[in-house]
């Protein structure tokens, strides 16, 4: 090929109307992003603007901003730490069996079950935490207390009702599981052919084989995968809101005791309708820190991934 | 350490249909036998029964005895398992595991028989394995670097390091320089050539030239027709296969008259 026609292809040569229409659109949805995105920021700073300056007896409770946002921060990151506690080794084994374990009639039909479950609105469980789950835990809460009641998560008194933090992390983690258990499901099937039979090849078992092959390959879609699912815990409102009966100012680690705290999302959905003036603006700053959070935590899983990207599998 | 593969009338099969029919061979120990022949005559199908890979395939399976210094790789109480630990396996693409190092690569077998080993042991075999795949040399100073990294002869000089690293009493190579350049294959088959005075080595390759030079064995493979089985046509030193074969189709393949 003459060098002129490779030079005026890659430099300043009309490019062809297609190519045109697609890169602008593609440039402009992402422009849009970063728009909206912003959009949400400067909405939240400057409603919760008065609220941050304002003087401490002015917001509600009367202790200040701070001591107003921070039981409802613990109770929301609580809450998501253990939902993931909960379902990262579900996801995972779940993920892992329908990929590498089960007869492929049986592997489909669970991974069908598990995407219908992320079709459910999230207020059915609510309802089914607070109505179904609540009770079944009552009598397995008491037990924890007396046995396990030097661990300060099952230090009592057991709630009559069931409606606890435990039970609020539960709902949370079947709700995180199945975007969590289809993202990993997906990186396992992915997993080269080539890499698993030089692990069998060997003389690797099965399970050595997933833990040479299989799990260091999909790691960063297991991060990924939890992340998404521990953004939904952190947002998440009708469910801990049916299901909790908060109270604003606790904070404790208790996860069996009626004695709760509430979360950000849930604390807004249920606080707003009554709130006005200096309210709103405080509501709105515990909206601003959620933000805040869920922004780290993808920046902190970004960092994970990238962290060992050299080993990743990509190159 | 090296040992002798007898192969007794061997039938493989994916579900019902038939890819090999009636092989029986014997591979000496500290020898190099060569499986030449035309595609899809099942020549990768059958180097992978020898350490049962085969199996993994849903539904494979075989029929016929291999045996390995007498004992039945397909006994009753054979564990798949163990017999791939005794017998190692290069394969066409080099796969070095691309979330370990260079260092990691070659101990992950040791790891897999042996779990505890001390630090200084897994060391110096970890070393002895690199020099003994000629790339000791080119990978000494990043060790800890993935695997990944390397071109494509030094990954697949990886892999045959990782192969040996546990001392398996077999080679398996399933064209294992067909993705390289000469230069590297050039290095490959000299690495060949030293380890079959330790090992049994059984390499199926489409490059003559390539089994002529490192080959003391050449086994020829063949299928009648499409759709029908592959077999074993001719089994003989490979001076002879090349110069004065038995059968007129292996002439025929040898010259490049095939078809
Ligand atoms: N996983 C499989 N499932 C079903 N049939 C298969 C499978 N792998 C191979 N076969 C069939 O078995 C026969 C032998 O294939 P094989 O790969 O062993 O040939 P080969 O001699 O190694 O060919 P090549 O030189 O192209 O590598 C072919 O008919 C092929 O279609
Ligand atoms: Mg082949």
């Amino acid at each position: 090929m003459p060098p002129t026609t490779t030079s005026t292809r890659t430099r300043g040569a009309p490019q062809r109307l297609g190519d045109r229409v697609f890169s602008g659109a593609s440039t402009g949805a992402g422009v849009l992003i970063l728009v909206i995105l912003a959009g949400v920021a400067a909405f939240l700073v400057a409603e919760a603007w008065p609220a941050l300056w304002a003087d401490s007896s002015e917001i509600p409770g009367g202790d200040g901003i701070i001591l107003y946002i921070w039981p409802v921060l613990f109770g929301t990151l609580l809450s998501a730490f253990f939902a993931l506690v909960i379902a990262t080794p579900l996801a995972v084994a779940i993920a892992l069996f329908i990929t590498h374990y089960a007869p492929r009639r049986i592997a489909s039909l669970l991974g069908y079950l598990i995407d219908l479950l992320a079709a459910v609105p999230s207020i059915i469980f609510g309802l089914w935490g607070a109505f179904e789950l609540a009770p079944m835990t009552v009598e397995p809460t008491r037990w924890l207390e007396d046995n396990l009641g030097f661990i300060p998560l099952f230090d009592g008194p057991a709630s009559p009702t069931g409606r606890t933090m435990l039970v609020a992390t539960i709902v949370l983690a079947v709700m995180i599981l199945p975007i969590a258990t289809a993202v990993i499901r997906e990186a396992f099937l992915q997993t080269p052919r080539l890499h698993e039979e030089a692990s069998l090849a060997l003389g690797a078992t099965r399970w050595e084989m997933i833990r040479m092959a299989v799990l260091p390959f999909g790691r960063s879609s297991i991060i990924g995968g939890l992340m998404l699912g521990l953004g939904r815990a952190l947002g998440e409102t009708m469910a801990v809101a049916i299901v909790l009966s908060a109270s604003r100012d606790v904070v404790s680690f208790n996860l069996i005791s009626s004695e709760n705290p509430s979360t950000i999302a849930a604390n807004i959905a249920l606080s707003f309708p009554e709130a006005s003036g200096l309210d709103v603006n405080t509501l709105i700053a515990s909206g601003l820190v959620l933000f805040a959070v869920t922004l780290l935590v993808n920046m902190g899983a970004r960092a994970v991934i990238n962290r060992r990207r050299d080993f990743s599998g990509a190159n | 350490m090296a040992k002798r593969i007898e192969v007794k009338g061997l039938d493989i099969y994916y579900d019902k249909f038939l890819a090999v029919q009636g092989v029986s061979m014997t591979i000496e120990p500290r020898s190099v036998t060569a499986l030449i022949g035309p595609s899809g005559c099942g020549k990768s199908t059958f180097l992978r029964t020898l350490n049962r890979m085969h199996e993994l395939v849903p539904k494979a399976r075989v029929e016929g005895k291999v045996l390995m210094d007498n004992q039945d790789l397909y006994g009753a109480n054979v564990d798949p398992v163990g017999v791939r630990r005794h017998i190692g396996m290069v394969f066409q693409r080099p796969n070095p595991f691309p979330t370990m190092s260079i260092y990691d690569n070659v101990a992950a077998g040791l790891k897999l028989n042996n779990k505890r080993m001390k630090r200084k042991d897994l060391d110096d075999l970890v070393e002895r394995s690199l020099r003994s795949a000629n790339l000791w040399e080119e990978v000494k100073d990043r060790l800890n670097r993935p695997g990944s990294g390397l071109s494509g002869g030094q990954q697949q000089r990886l892999c045959i390091a990782r192969a040996i690293a546990v001392a398996p009493d077999v080679l398996l190579m399933d064209e294992p320089c067909s993705a390289l350049d000469p230069i590297s294959t050039q290095a490959i088959e000299d690495l060949i050539t030293e380890l079959k005075e330790q090992y049994t080595i059984v390499i199926v390759t489409h490059n003559m030239q390539q089994a002529q030079r490192i080959s003391d064995t050449t086994g020829f493979f063949n299928l009648q027709a499409i759709g029908e089985p592959g077999g074993l046509v001719e089994l003989d030193t490979t001076t002879k296969i090349f110069t004065n074969p038995a059968n007129s189709d292996t002439e025929r393949y040898v010259s490049g008259r095939f078809g």
